[in-house]
């Protein structure tokens, strides 16, 4: 096969592959998303002042994103999270974070985000800020989204946040456990 | 009066008994309790706060053990059988053993265990745990072990106290006394 033929084999393979990253931005990928938990994951990590700290994940939660094509800023965020469905892979941590202790999972069902503003960074990210509720307190924070990827239905974000536990009454450990816990998720929502 | 006498305690041995006297039987008093409450937050600190007291009792035992191999102790109550003295010496010899392998034994514990948390004594001193591989069944066994000297030294306390009470009040020896006041002697003259 000449070689110019190949390239252009090559350039094809190209264009198959990766279309979805071609076309990835906020704006063009404007609806309503309901998340899909089974595709999409909540992890959190906590320092330790020594050694190792806690990491964990959130198995149930629900949600909605609603992308404004016209105005990203006018974008919503919505999000349920089961505290009793944490796991660290050790159970007696997770019998305690589901404790009065922690989430006191006995009387609070849900850790709710709901989105106040939406302010884009750039074609594929934003910040994201809202209110938490959690054990009754609620509190403004703050994440950064970063668009992943996006198909016609699809669509897969990667968000970042620092939550100080402290403002929602989770603050036991500290000092030796930090009182910020990283949050780290991927989110994967199919569109309504 | 720093120092003791063949009749008499001095300052220095009265201090070690009565400090580390009510940090002992309040540490045990506190291990028990600690593990029995619903309040998982309390706990935590409970547990937090017994690690720390253990390590201010290892760091007052080192010493207190030193003081009494090197410094001069009081005769026993003169009347005292070949027996009763014996007994004495053995219960004292217990006494001093426990008061060491207890916090030695919480040391192993707490670095053995699985959820791997550091002590950081009254939130300011970091202690770094013992080289060891942390196991659930090691944790299990060590748990057991501390436990079982606890108790033991709860027996040989209660022991040591009607001890120093029969001898305060039946034999009117002045021996629980001759531990209050320094330079107090016994009195010669018990009623046995």
């Amino acid at each position: 096969m000449p070689v110019r033929n190949l390239s252009a084999v090559a350039l094809l393979c190209l264009a198959l592959t990766c279309p979805a990253a071609a076309a990835v931005d906020l704006a063009g990928a404007a609806g309503q998303y309901r998340i899909d938990p089974g595709a999409s994951r909540i992890g959190f990590a906590i320092d330790q002042i020594a050694g190792r700290g806690i990491a964990g994940v959130f198995a149930n939660f629900s949600g909605t994103i609603r992308i404004d094509g016209q105005q990203v800023g006018r974008s919503e965020v919505d999000i349920d999270v089961a505290p009793a469905s944490v796991s660290t892979g050790q159970q007696r941590v997770d019998d305690f974070l589901r404790s009065n202790a922690v989430f006191d999972v006995a009387h609070e069902k849900d850790i709710s985000f709901r989105s106040t503003s939406v302010k884009a960074l750039s074609d594929t990210s934003a910040t994201v800020i809202g209110h938490m509720t959690a054990r009754g307190k609620t509190g403004n924070e703050t994440f950064t989204v970063q668009l992943d990827s996006q198909s016609k239905n699809r669509i897969t974000f990667r968000i970042t946040g620092k939550v100080l536990r402290s403002r929602y009454g989770m603050d036991v450990g500290t000092p030796i456990y930090s009182n910020v816990v990283d949050f780290e998720m991927r989110l994967t929502a199919t569109r309504q | 009066m720093l120092y003791n006498t063949p009749r008499a305690y001095g300052l220095v041995t009265i201090l070690f008994h009565w400090c580390i006297a009510v940090l002992f039987i309040g540490q045990i008093v506190l291990g028990i309790i600690m593990l029995r409450l619903d309040d998982q937050r309390r706990v935590f600190e409970l547990i937090q706060l017994h690690k720390s007291i253990g390590f201010v009792i290892l760091a007052l035992v080192i010493p207190r053990i030193v003081w009494r191999l090197a410094a001069l102790s009081p005769d026993l109550p003169a009347g005292m059988s070949k027996a009763e003295r014996g007994a004495a010496n053995l219960s004292h010899a217990a006494l001093y053993g426990l008061m060491l392998a207890l916090p030695l034994t919480g040391w192993v514990l707490v670095s053995i265990s699985t959820l791997g948390i550091v002590t950081l004594a009254f939130g300011k001193v970091l202690i770094p745990n013992l080289p060891l591989a942390p196991s659930d069944a090691a944790e299990l066994l060590w748990s057991w072990v501390h436990a079982i000297l606890a108790f033991g030294a709860a027996g040989l306390i209660a022991l040591h106290v009607g001890a120093a009470l029969w001898h305060q009040f039946v034999r009117r020896d002045g021996l629980l006394v001759r531990m209050l006041v320094p330079g107090r002697e016994e009195h010669t003259g018990g009623t046995r």
